[in-house]
């Protein structure tokens, strides 16, 4: 006590002798330094910001409740980060390249990208479909395509991660069904799923169905999972997209952890025990600008996420009250303006991702603001993960900025702020209903509006674009996808269509619907269909007519 | 006689459901005073066309991230000349690279607006270029 | 060939520029309506007004998919809020009914209130006048969102809708906004909600003890759960009853005398403000003469009867010359 004390009085006479003397000279740039956040970063952090609580309480140890440092004992001592870039395009084939390409280069995991009408259901050749075709993400319509893709990648010996929302449990019985055409058991293989349609609904737009028949097939994936394929994620609950729409560092926490928290409780309410399925929830968030606060969110989430599952949730096993995550870096501080300086942001932002202690990181190549990313610029951003990991020395030491005054106050602002949101989402009635309402977006919209006017007024620099722009000539050669590619899958469709047997099919459609309509799980009628080359369409129309469509709120 | 109020159609044809920019430019076009109606995601080229007409709109806004964007907008175009409503103008913006914006605007888009732009500048191109009839 | 002409061989784009003509009130506008006027008076009118959120467009929606499949043709009005301070809006309501606009048999448009109050625009009546004339069986206007002053669909509507949703302490809403008097069907949408039950016991209360209507019609109370559809088609079922009722108790034409004289009285009321306003410009301006008032010089009674006088006389002497000054 009496240390601090001093501390205060020895700051008030810091701040009105020598820090006046020299701002009276030379003033600060700005009247008010602020965060995403809006939390306001103060001059100076001292000892007297930490607050009372008991290290043990508030940090702990890496591996161990909180979590606050860590969720693994060693972290990046023991193992690096899955270096796991984010890619598919055009065709199976192409992209099955691509993926040889990259483990070729050292990545560690693979994820696999869709194309939008795969995402939301609909076979290539739909109207809905058309110019869309293998242009986001690889197309895929039957389980041939799967197979072209897996081609020669031996799924016991990788970790697969898909980005798949609406559409997901259709595309992981064809992942489990190409395993067993290798020869690879279900309890082997390993990997993820987004499988997070919430976000969808706020951010992302790829949803189908509404969301109780939605979440209905989520916790059909969980309880399928926890029996069959228990090394899998089955869901990777995402802050990155609602980041992407605009939202601040806090919100993304608040509003991830609040559809996580929705999630967890529709599992419960069909009967899961939380011990069994919540050690395979997965998070993904975004990684942002402003070095200090998303070190500092990162830390907030995993201690915040551990009290929900131990308070709000009473899970008994650690690894419950894990929040383990990939990290993407923020496309859309990307920008089409002079090109090579993205490498530098994503390089920023991946090191915050490190300090901040990501299981797994994509990084941005620095063409993306204009398209998918080239061979060339691909390398570059794996490669930046590469010299963060070998060169830069911060992965020796377990979360390494921890007790750093301006860390700690961040981490606890942070966690205050997410906490006071979600609990305003449970005076409404939880993340669905929340969601319904289009609060969310709201919020979202309004934090994404007022940025966009912070850059025009200059109130935000953003190099190259408001600041320390040039003239510039177009020459990036960027990857296009070529316009054949449409036709192509669409041959490939027909010819598949051909090769199946059409009674089975409709057979196995016609289970489906019946699953849809009952309370039997999803997942093994959705397998057989799999099996017999439905598409992705066939079966998507199938739970269409039975769950609905969602429509928009604004 | 006060101005007329300039009104416009901010669309996302396709499947792309990235509507951040387009909230965005919708509300700084209201914002400037201009009557903006917003139809949201996942909208067919013909749905998009037969609102700009119902509407009256005296120019339309397409948005597109995810590639799609030279098959859909000359689809809009193609159609609103089918409908002979080609003086509704039609501007674009999303992820669309340079190297697209000359087939673009011969397919009868005027003006492409790239990733960084300002929305004070696309307020000023429709106020410049777009002028309720008298 | 005049819009009106060409509106009435079916021209799409002619009735949608008409629209636009009407809303920012330019003077051909008039000539054109007149011309169309003697096809209007077919169309049922329904007004679906209620909270924002309580799923007004959703429930549009599904009842012109009934509709439709019924045969018939359907215009839809939806008004949202201009921006007092930009005097722009965003017209979103058409996103839940967008799936209709490739319908030939349907013509939605979106309005803005233009600052004018209660719930829909000072164009609308004009506008349900020419899909009126474009031959629509049915013109739904869905309003701005309940407050104080918005019930003007009323005098506009022969059937209105009130929608409400539980939870949301829409009961207290009800009785202040005045809705009860001007409900001619209540509906509680998104009635899987918890609190449904309480609602309509509440509602049903309301309307036994609120005085009985001098049309004897008593609103029903209809739940439905628009985004499945359910209960809608009992929604429509209870449209026709209340426009059955009209037609058989005769109030039908009773009902259209009234709205037709709302309307007209609007308009003249409008001209006649515009005229005297136009006048008063061209000699002391407005602002002196509200200067004095405020300065207390003068007083609004007497004012208003000076102008009022002058009005006449100067209106008397020009008949004998030129035209009026706005429309003819």
């Amino acid at each position: 006590m009496e240390e601090r004390e001093k501390l205060i009085a020895e700051t008030k006479r810091w701040e009105e002798t020598t820090f006046s003397k020299s701002v009276s000279r030379f003033p600060e740039r700005k009247k008010k330094f602020e965060s995403t956040s809006h939390i306001e970063f103060k001059r100076l952090y001292t000892s007297i910001d930490e607050r009372e609580d008991d290290y043990i309480e508030r940090l702990g140890f890496p591996g161990e409740y909180p979590f606050t440092r860590g969720v693994q004992p060693t972290m990046y001592r023991g193992r690096f980060w899955t270096m796991r870039q984010y890619s598919g395009f055009a065709t199976a084939e192409e992209t099955n390249k691509r993926y040889k390409y990259l483990l070729e280069q050292g990545q560690t995991g693979l994820s696999v990208a869709f194309d939008l009408p795969t995402q939301i259901g609909y076979d290539s050749d739909h109207p809905m479909s058309l110019g869309e075709v293998g242009k986001v993400g690889v197309a895929i319509d039957t389980l041939s395509d799967m197979e072209t893709l897996f081609e020669g990648i031996p799924l016991d010996r990788v970790s697969t991660s898909m980005t798949i929302n609406a559409t997901a449990v259709i595309l992981l019985a064809m992942y489990l069904a190409v395993a067993e055409k290798q020869g690879v058991k279900p309890e082997q293989v390993r990997g993820t799923i987004q499988n997070d349609i919430l976000k969808e609904y706020v951010a992302r737009g790829t949803h189908i169905f509404p969301p109780r028949p939605s979440m209905r097939i989520i916790t059909d994936i969980f309880a399928f999972c926890k029996d069959n394929v228990p090394q899998w994620n089955t869901i990777s609950i995402s802050g990155y997209h609602m980041r992407e729409a605009g939202s601040s560092a806090v919100q993304e926490v608040a509003f991830t952890l609040a559809n996580a928290i929705a999630y967890v409780q529709a599992a419960i309410d069909v009967g899961l025990d939380v011990d069994d399925f919540a050690k395979r929830l997965s998070f993904f968030f975004n990684c942002h600008n402003n070095l200090l606060e998303e070190i500092a969110k990162f830390r907030a989430a995993r201690r915040l996420w551990a009290r929900i599952m131990k308070e709000r949730f009473h899970a008994q096993k650690p690894a419950s009250c894990m929040l383990r995550f990939h990290t993407q870096t923020a496309g859309s501080t990307l920008t089409l303006q002079q090109p090579d300086n993205n490498v530098v942001r994503v390089a920023f932002q991946a090191l915050a991702a490190v300090l901040g202690g990501t299981q797994s990181l994509h990084t941005n190549s620095r063409d993306e603001a204009l398209a998918l990313p080239s061979e060339e610029a691909v390398r570059i951003a794996l490669r930046t993960q590469q010299i963060i990991a070998h060169e830069s020395g911060v992965a020796d030491v377990v979360d390494p900025l921890a007790g750093s005054y301006t860390i700690e106050a961040l981490t606890d602002e942070i966690e205050a702020g997410a906490a006071a949101y979600i609990e305003k989402i449970d005076a409404v009635g939880g993340a669905v209903k929340v969601i319904e309402s289009g609060y969310m977006q709201r919020e979202i919209a309004d934090s994404a509006y007022q940025y966009q006017k912070g850059i025009e007024t200059k109130a935000t620099t953003i190099v190259g674009v408001n600041e320390f722009t040039i003239t510039e000539t177009p020459s990036e050669e960027i990857l296009r996808i070529n316009p054949e590619v449409e036709r192509r899958q669409k041959e490939k469709l027909n010819e598949a269509k051909k090769r199946r047997n059409q009674e089975e099919v409709a057979e196995r459609l016609s289970a489906i619907k019946k699953a849809a309509k009952t309370t039997e799980n999803l997942v093994p009628p959705i397998m057989d269909g799999v099996r017999s080359y439905a598409t992705v369409g066939e079966i998507s129309d199938t739970l269409r007519a039975v769950f609905g469509e969602y429509e928009e709120r604004t | 006689m006060p101005e007329r109020k300039i009104r416009v159609l901010i669309a996302k044809p396709g499947l792309d459901g990235h509507d951040r920019g387009a909230k965005i430019i919708a509300r700084a076009l209201r914002d400037a005073g201009m009557e903006v109606v917003y139809t949201g995601i996942r909208q067919t080229p013909e749905q998009i066309v037969n609102t700009a007409i119902q509407e009256d709109a005296d120019l339309v806004g397409l948005s597109c991230l995810s590639g799609a964007h030279m098959t859909l907008f000359p689809r809009v175009a193609q159609i609103l000349r089918n409908k002979k409503a080609e003086d509704i103008t039609v501007i674009g913006g999303g992820i669309i690279p340079f190297e697209d914006v000359a087939a673009l605007k011969k397919a009868g888009i005027k003006e492409i607006f790239q990733p960084g732009t300002y929305t004070e500048d696309i307020v000023q191109y429709i106020k410049q270029n777009v002028k309720p009839r008298q | 060939m005049g819009l009106a002409e060409r509106i009435l061989k079916g021209d799409v784009r002619a009735a949608a520029r008409l629209m636009r003509d009407i809303d920012d009130d330019l003077p051909d506008a008039w000539h054109e309506l007149k011309k169309l006027y003697p096809k209007t008076g077919r169309a049922y009118i329904i007004g679906v007004t209620g909270l924002p959120g309580s799923g007004k467009s959703t429930l549009v929606d599904k009842m012109v998919e009934i509709f439709r499949k019924e045969g018939k043709t359907i215009g839809i009005v939806a008004v949202d809020p201009t921006s007092p301070f930009t005097g722009g809006a965003i017209l979103g309501d058409r996103i839940r009914m967008q799936r209709h606009s490739t319908d030939d048999g349907v013509f939605i448009r979106s309005l803005a209130t233009r600052g004018y109050l209660g719930g829909i625009s000072r164009s609308t009546h004009d506008i349900i006048n020419v899909m009126d004339a474009m031959g629509k069986d049915i013109i739904i206007v869905e309003t701005v969102g309940v407050g104080q002053d918005e019930v003007e669909i009323v005098n506009t509507a022969h059937t209105s809708i009130v929608v409400t949703v539980p939870g949301l302490g829409d009961e207290v809403q009800i009785i202040k906004a005045g809705l009860l008097e001007i409900a001619d069907i209540f509906v509680i949408n998104k009635s899987e909600r918890e609190g449904a039950e309480k609602l309509e016991q509440e509602l049903r209360v309301m309307i036994e003890m609120a005085p009985p209507r001098q049309d004897g019609w008593t609103p029903p109370i209809f739940k439905t759960e628009a985004v499945l559809g359910k209960g809608v088609f009992e929604l429509i079922y209870g449209v026709s009853r209340h426009r059955n009722s009209l037609i058989e108790s005769k109030k039908l034409d009773g009902k259209n005398k009234l709205r037709t004289k709302k309307h007209f009285l609007k308009l003249l009321q409008t001209r006649l403000l515009e005229s005297v306003l136009g006048r008063m410009e061209e000699g002391e301006t407005l602002d002196k003469m509200l200067q004095q008032l405020v300065d207390r010089k003068g007083n609004p009674y007497g004012l208003v009867e000076k102008i009022m006088r002058e009005h006449l006389k100067s209106h008397l002497r020009s008949d004998h010359g030129g035209k009026g000054k706005t429309h003819s």
